[in-house]
């Protein structure tokens, strides 16, 4: 795409040539402003186009999809989305990926705000070096681990089950959560909780009565972030859980789709219910979500 | 990012030994509980990080000197023998290859579309947040549903496959770049987001200086955004090289690393090994050796960083 947009751009440029250094005095902005929304928006139909076709062929007919795969429906077969919610299971999928990504939202909001908090506000020896490692730890090939893991999981019985894979997803997480909620807790005033401590409180009543009111939206970003993350995982998803009754929605789709009849215009409508809410979601809080993300400097390709 | 802060923290909080010993048991004690109750409470995530990473990663390292199947508890010793197959099995120099020409792209195609994409929305005034918002949200759709979207817009006999007579993916020469793509198509835009939150960092009255020098804005770019958010760029190049070789979901889902081997990367390879072929020692050693190379690239990164003093 890149491809594509640039030699539109530089012809742009090339062929105001003559006035180009004079317009780039006065504006800052040779190739014009014109230009610069034609490139953006040119940028958003490359990323959005594909999606809004994905809905397109959602409600088409097959027939009217092996004719037209590229344009516009000319029915609106909405029956495709029950069809498709009926035939992919999708229905025992969502109940799964809810259960899945509540269990973990919780387990690392926790897991992740206690430990933020000794990071923020306690005298931990060695708090640095373990920062590092969790940086570091974050950023290892899932496949150094995978196999042993997969048989430690198999031998404890936490293998093919819901609460194995809320687990990992815990341990993969948590330690983003941990260092998104520190950075945002250091941005929190102290004097409160020196309050509370001069006052006789422990740390654990430091910590629930001053500490956690006031990080409520920290947590609300770690919690979107992880359940975003947990929701849409793949890769353990696909290895830890077999039973077609226990499979989230990721696997339950890609199960759906590697079937025998290539019925695009389902997988199409299956494949929408899954991004619907958190399409909805991102919708609806999307500077946590962007901010929660980007700051971090945390994501993965 | 993380020194900076930390010693901000360390900087803010000598009041523990600033409290006067008046009364001198309380303040033992307490002292005390601060200390201990630190670890106390970063207890659950060390046991999380131990149980899911760390003992795993560390039988993963034993396995890999060993003949395990990965489904049994038998294990036996044999040396560097899986680490010498290693160089001589097709498969795993293949996927390497691929994970080289992977990251290249990735360091190239969705970097320069990011910066792009950042810094004209860092000096426009009108559309800015709907336009990052757009550009964001194929990082939120799930990677099996990206991979369906493209799977029927590439489809040879439906989609744009038919459209100019290609099939970018069952074609030998074009599925890696495919697949590339597709992954970059969902990727670009969170970089997008990260440039620009770095750039809108940047002191305005050095673009207008530049403007009074005659700089246009390829200039400026060059001139003062580039050097400003180098930390960032920096940081992002690092993360890039590392989430190159995590690569996984993109390609399992839509090649399964064929045809014939064709998108094969490491992390693939080692895949089909532990769960198809039943190596798991085998799989066990490609592991170890792409965290190896994770660890001499942030390594690298960290020694540069520390002789130029690159810091936010």
């Amino acid at each position: 795409m890149s491809v594509a947009v640039s030699p539109d751009t530089s012809a742009r440029g090339a062929r105001g040539g003559g006035t180009a250094p004079a317009r780039g005095r006065r504006r800052g902005f040779p190739i014009g402003r014109t230009a610069v929304y034609v490139a953006l928006t040119a940028l958003a139909i490359f990323s959005l186009g594909p999606i809004v076709l994905f809905f397109f062929n959602a409600l088409k007919t097959n027939s009217e999809y092996a004719a037209d795969s590229l344009g516009l429906p000319t029915s609106w077969t909405w029956s495709n989305f029950t069809s498709a919610w009926s035939q992919a299971n999708m229905g025992a999928g969502l109940w799964n990926s809810l259960q899945i990504v509540l269990g973990t939202v919780a387990i690392t909001c926790v897991v992740a705000s206690l430990a933020a908090y000794a990071l923020a506000r306690l005298k931990v020896r060695g708090a640095s070096a373990f920062m590092t490692y969790l940086l570091v730890s974050s950023a290892l090939p899932s496949q150094m681990f995978l196999v042993p893991l997969f048989y430690m999981w198999a031998r404890a019985g936490l293998y093919d089950t819901r609460i194995g894979l809320v687990l990992i997803y815990c341990g993969l997480f948590s330690p983003f959560g941990t260092l998104l909620l520190r950075s945002f807790l250091l941005g929190i005033p102290r004097e409160m909780e020196e309050a509370a401590r001069v006052d006789g409180a422990g740390e654990l009543r430091v910590f629930l009565q001053v500490v956690l009111p006031n990080a409520v939206p920290g947590i609300l970003t770690v919690a979107l972030t992880t359940g975003l993350s947990a929701y849409n995982e793949f890769l353990f998803a696909v290895t830890m859980i077999q039973s077609d009754s226990k499979m989230p929605l990721s696997t339950t789709f890609f199960t759906f789709q590697q079937g025998f009849t290539q019925n695009f215009t389902l997988i199409s409508a299956a494949g929408f219910i899954m991004i619907a809410p958190m399409l909805i979601l991102f919708l609806l809080l999307q500077r946590r979500f962007i901010n929660g993300l980007a700051n971090s400097g945390m994501g993965g390709i | 990012m993380t020194i900076s802060e930390s010693t901000a923290a360390a900087g803010a909080g000598p009041d523990v030994s600033r409290i006067p010993a008046p009364h001198r048991p309380g303040v033992l004690a307490r002292l005390r509980d601060r200390r201990v109750s630190g670890w106390l409470f970063l207890l659950p995530l060390i046991a999380f990080n131990l149980f899911v990473v760390l003992v795993p990663s560390a039988f993963s390292v034993w396995y890999s000197f060993t003949d395990w199947t990965g489904i049994s508890s038998k294990a036996n010793f044999i040396g560097l023998e899986n680490y010498r197959n290693l160089l001589r099995d097709p498969e795993f120099v293949q996927g390497l290859e691929h994970n080289v020409l992977w990251t290249v792209f990735f360091l190239i195609v969705p970097m320069a579309m990011g910066l792009f994409g950042a810094y004209a929305l860092s000096r426009i005034r009108r559309f800015r947040l709907l336009f990052r918002t757009l550009y964001f949200i194929p990082y939120i759709v799930a990677s099996v549903v990206n991979a369906s979207i493209w799977r029927s817009i590439l489809d040879p006999q439906n989609g744009l496959g038919n459209l100019l007579h290609i099939n970018p993916l069952g074609d030998q020469h074009l599925a890696l770049w495919s697949v590339e793509f597709v992954n970059n198509w969902a990727w670009w835009g969170f970089l997008v987001v990260v440039f620009l939150a770095a750039m809108q960092g940047v002191n305005p009255s050095l673009y207008e200086a530049a403007t009074m020098d005659g700089a246009g804005a390829t200039r400026q770019f060059f001139a003062v955004t580039l050097p400003a958010i180098r930390p960032t760029f920096a940081f992002l190049g690092l993360m890039t090289i590392i989430w190159s070789f995590l690569a996984f979901d993109y390609v399992y889902i839509l090649t399964q690393g064929g045809p014939a081997g064709s998108t094969d990367l490491l992390s693939t390879v080692a895949y089909r090994n532990a769960f198809s072929n039943l190596q798991g020692g085998y799989a066990s050693a490609t592991g170890i050796v792409m965290a190896f190379i994770s660890g001499v690239v942030v390594t690298v990164y960290l020694v540069i960083r520390k002789t130029r003093e690159w810091e936010t």
